[in-house]
C-alpha cells in the first residue's frame, strides 16, 4: 500500500468508528446531525473539497462532484446514517479499486521485466558496473553467471547457458559459446561469459521489445473506444435522467418530494462509467502482458482484438513452416553403402560454395581430407566432377549423367536429387530438401480446432514440392511458383473470398515479405530476434520460430475479448438494474454503491485474468 | 513530433479519458493517448509549436485532475 492508500485506510477505521458510535445516541434533529456530522467529516472532506474546487475548473460532471451532491442530498433529506455510510462504502470501494490497479500493474510491469541495470566491463582489472546505454560497438562486456545479458553481441570467450524464456517463452535453454551471437535479455545461466558488443543499447533486442510493448497501449481497440464514446455519454444522460426524476413525478402527482429526491441520488451515485473505463483497457493491457511473456509481441489493443476473428491463415512456406535451411533429408544408394555414397558426395563437392553442396558436407560431418582430392571441376548448371581416390567421382543432376552416359533413375521423393556415378558406374542419390519444422503439422492442426476456416501456404517453390509439403501438413490450398509481387496479388484475392468479419493473418519469416505483412489484416513475423525489418513491418512479433505460437496468439485474443465482454454486460447490467430498481424505490443507496464501486472493483479482478496464461 | 510523458498521481480511468480528449481538441494536435494503465501520455504534434502544445496540455490537466502532473523531461 502506498502512503495515500493508508492514510485513506484510516480514515476509514476512523469514520467506521465514529458512525458506530453515532448509532448509539438516538437524538433527534440538530443533535443527530451533529454526530453523524463528524463522521462524515473525516471520510467525505477530500471528495466535497475537489467536487468544489472541479466545479471551479469547470468539471460538473466529475465523481467526486456526483459523491458529494449525492451524499448532501441525503443529509439535506434527512438519512444522515445513509449518507455516512454510503461516502464511507465509497471510499472503501476506491481503495479496494486503487489496490487492485496498482497491483495489476506492478504485475503487468514484472512481466516485461527484461531491462538490463547494468553492464560489467573491465578497467585496470576491476569490474566496472557502467550503464549499459554509455556502451559503444566493440566494447567486451563481462556477464556473470545468473546475469542478464545487456547488450547484443557475440560470444568472445567462455562457454554458458542462456535462458531465453522472459523473451521468448521457450523453457530450454540455449547453449552458447565462443562466436555465438547472444540476445540482450536473456539471463546468462552457468559460466562466466565475455561479449563483444554489435549494437548499441538504443538498437538493442531488448530495447526494441520495451519501445513495442510500451507502445502497444497507445493503439487501442475498437471496445476500448467503444467504452470512451460510452462514457462521455453515459454520465450526463443518468444525471439529467435524475433530475427528470426528482422533478417531474411529484409535479404530477403532487407526492412525496423527499422520495423522490432520493431515488434521484440513487441514480448518481451510479453515474459514474468507472468501472469500464477501468477494466476494458485492463484487460487489453493484460493480454498484452501475458502475450509477451509467451514471446508474442502485440503492438497494440487493436490488433489482439483482431486475432480473434481470424478466418483465414496464410503461411509463407521457407522459413515459416520449413526450417529454411537446406538438408539431406534421403539417401539412396546402389551398390555401395549409405555412408560411403555421401562420403563420395562430399568429396566431391567440398570445393564447391553451392548451398547443396554445403549441405552434402554437413550431413557427411567429417572433415574432408583435401589430398584425397586429385582434381575437382565445377560444371555451371549441372554439377562437379572430381577425382578421389584414383576414382572419377561425377554428382550432379540428371543433364549431367546423361551427358557422361549414366543411366538414373528418378527418385519419388520432392526436392533436389543429386544423383552420384563412380567411374561411369551409377552409385546413387541423394535427395536434399527444406525440412518441415516438428511443430508445422500440429500449428495447422491447432488453428483448424480453433475454428479458421481455411490454410493457405504461399511459396515460390515447385508445384510438386510445394503441394507436397502443404499435404504433409494439411493445408487447405496452396500457391506456387510465385515471385514476390504474386504473393501480395495471392492475398488480395483472398481479402476479398473471406467474410465481412473475418480477418486475414499472414505469418511469414519477415524476409522479403514486407508489403505482405502490411498488406495482410494482421502479418505475424516470427523467429524475429534480430530481424529490424519484419518488427517494423508486422503486427504481431513471434520471438522464436516456432508456428503453434499462432494459435497460441488467437488463443490469448479470444480470452481477452471475452473478459472484455463479460465486463461490459456486467458492469452495465447491473449498472441498468441498479437503476431501474431505483427508479421504482425498490434499491436503495447500499445497493447504488456496490453498483459503482462493487463492479469496478470485480471487473478488475475479473480483467486481470487476461494476464493469466492457460497451458 | 512525438513524444511520451510520465504521468503521475493519474489515479481514475475517466479523468485520464477526459484529458486525452481535450487534448486531442487543441490546436495542432494530431494525436494524443493518455494510457492509465501505464500512467503514460504519448503526444503527436505539430513541430514548431510543440512546446507551447505541451504548456497548454499540463494546464488542461491541472485542469481536469489537479493531482495529476505530467512529468517533463
Amino acid at each position: 500500500m502506498t502512503g495515500k492508500q493508508k492514510k485513506t485506510l484510516i480514515r476509514i477505521i476512523v469514520s467506521a468508528v465514529l458512525l458506530a458510535a453515532a448509532r448509539l445516541f438516538p437524538f433527534e434533529g440538530w443533535k443527530s446531525l451533529a454526530v453523524y456530522a463528524a463522521p462524515y467529516a473525516v471520510i467525505g472532506w477530500d471528495v466535497l473539497w475537489r467536487a468544489v474546487r472541479n466545479i471551479i475548473h469547470g468539471q460538473v460532471f466529475d465523481e467526486n462532484f456526483l459523491m458529494a451532491l449525492a451524499t448532501v442530498g441525503a443529509l439535506a433529506t434527512g438519512e444522515y446514517p445513509e449518507a455516512v455510510a454510503v461516502m464511507l462504502f465509497y471510499q472503501i470501494g476506491e481503495l479496494f479499486q486503487s489496490c487492485a490497479v496498482g497491483k495489476s500493474r506492478k504485475s503487468i510491469a514484472s512481466l516485461m521485466d527484461i531491462r538490463p541495470d547494468y553492464a560489467n566491463i573491465e578497467k585496470d582489472g576491476q569490474l566496472v558496473q557502467t550503464d549499459p546505454e554509455e556502451i559503444a560497438v566493440g566494447d567486451i562486456i563481462i556477464v556473470k553467471p545468473g546475469e542478464k545479458i545487456p547488450l547484443d553481441g557475440i560470444v568472445t570467450e567462455g562457454k554458458s547457458t542462456a535462458d531465453t524464456s522472459a523473451l521468448t517463452g521457450e523453457s530450454v535453454p540455449k547453449t552458447i559459446y565462443e562466436g555465438s551471437d547472444v540476445i540482450s535479455g536473456c539471463i546468462n545461466q552457468s559460466g562466466l561469459i565475455k561479449v563483444r558488443v554489435t549494437k548499441p543499447f538504443g538498437e538493442s533486442t531488448v530495447a526494441k521489445i520495451l519501445d513495442l510493448v510500451e507502445n502497444a497501449s497507445s493503439k487501442k481497440a475498437r471496445a476500448e473506444n467503444f467504452i470512451s464514446k460510452f462514457a462521455r455519454v453515459y454520465t450526463p444522460v443518468v444525471v439529467i435522467a435524475a433530475l427528470l426524476l426528482a422533478a417531474v413525478p411529484p409535479l404530477i402527482t403532487g407526492g412525496n418530494w423527499s422520495e423522490w429526491i432520493h431515488r434521484a441520488l440513487i441514480f448518481l451515485v451510479i453515474s459514474c462509467p468507472c468501472a469500464l473505463v477501468i477494466s476494458v483497457p485492463l484487460s487489453f493491457f493484460g493480454g498484452i502482458g501475458g502475450a509477451s511473456r509467451s514471446g508474442i509481441l502485440v503492438k497494440g489493443g487493436n490488433y489482439l482484438e483482431a486475432l480473434a476473428a481470424a478466418e483465414i491463415v496464410v503461411f509463407d512456406k521457407t522459413g515459416t513452416l520449413t526450417k529454411g535451411v537446406f538438408n539431406v533429408t534421403a539417401v539412396h544408394s546402389d551398390d555401395i553403402s549409405e555412408s560411403r555414397l555421401i562420403e563420395l558426395a562430399a568429396y566431391a563437392e567440398s570445393y564447391s560454395v553451392h548451398p547443396i553442396a554445403k549441405s552434402i558436407t554437413e550431413a557427411y560431418g567429417k572433415d574432408i581430407d583435401r589430398d584425397r582430392i586429385a582434381s575437382s571441376q565445377e560444371l555451371s548448371g549441372k554439377g562437379v566432377k572430381a577425382v578421389i581416390d584414383g576414382a572419377e567421382v561425377c554428382a550432379g543432376n540428371g543433364k549431367l549423367m546423361d551427358e557422361i552416359g549414366v543411366s538414373w533413375r528418378p527418385c519419388h521423393h520432392t526436392g533436389t536429387t543429386v544423383h552420384v556415378a563412380v567411374d561411369g558406374e551409377y552409385a546413387g542419390h541423394l535427395v536434399i530438401s527444406d525440412e518441415i519444422k516438428e511443430t508445422s503439422a500440429q500449428a495447422v492442426a491447432d488453428l483448424k480446432a480453433k475454428g479458421i476456416s481455411k490454410t493457405v501456404m504461399l511459396t515460390g517453390d515447385s508445384k510438386e514440392t510445394g503441394e507436397d509439403t502443404a499435404g504433409k501438413l494439411g493445408i487447405d490450398q496452396v500457391c506456387t511458383q510465385l515471385l514476390p509481387a504474386g504473393k501480395v496479388e495471392e492475398v488480395e484475392k483472398l481479402l476479398k473470398e473471406k467474410s465481412a468479419k473475418g480477418r486475414l493473418v499472414f505469418v511469414g519469416d519477415g524476409i522479403n515479405d514486407a508489403p505482405v505483412l502490411s498488406r495482410a489484416d494482421i502479418g505475424i513475423a516470427m523467429g524475429a530476434m534480430g530481424s529490424d525489418a519484419a518488427i517494423e513491418a508486422a503486427d504481431v512479433v513471434l520471438m522464436d520460430d516456432d508456428p503453434r505460437k499462432i494459435a497460441k496468439a488467437i488463443d490469448i485474443s479470444r480470452k481477452t475479448l471475452r473478459i472484455v465482454r463479460q465486463n461490459i454486460v456486467f458492469a452495465l447490467g447491473v449498472k441498468l438494474a441498479v437503476l431501474l430498481l431505483g427508479a421504482l424505490g425498490m434499491a436503495n443507496m447500499w445497493e447504488a454503491v456496490f453498483a459503482d464501486v462493487g463492479v469496478s472493483v470485480i471487473a478488475i479482478i475479473n480483467a486481470m485474468r487476461a494476464m493469466k496464461l492457460s497451458k | 513530433m512525438k513524444k511520451v510523458f510520465r504521468l503521475e498521481n493519474l489515479d481514475c480511468a475517466n479523468c485520464a479519458q477526459k484529458m486525452e480528449n481535450g487534448i486531442k481538441k487543441l490546436e495542432g494536435v494530431q494525436d494524443c493517448t493518455v494510457s492509465f494503465m501505464s500512467q503514460k501520455m504519448t503526444l503527436t504534434a505539430d513541430d514548431g509549436s510543440f512546446d507551447e502544445i505541451v504548456k497548454k496540455a499540463v494546464k488542461l490537466c491541472r485542469k481536469i485532475e489537479p493531482d495529476c502532473v505530467i512529468v517533463l523531461k
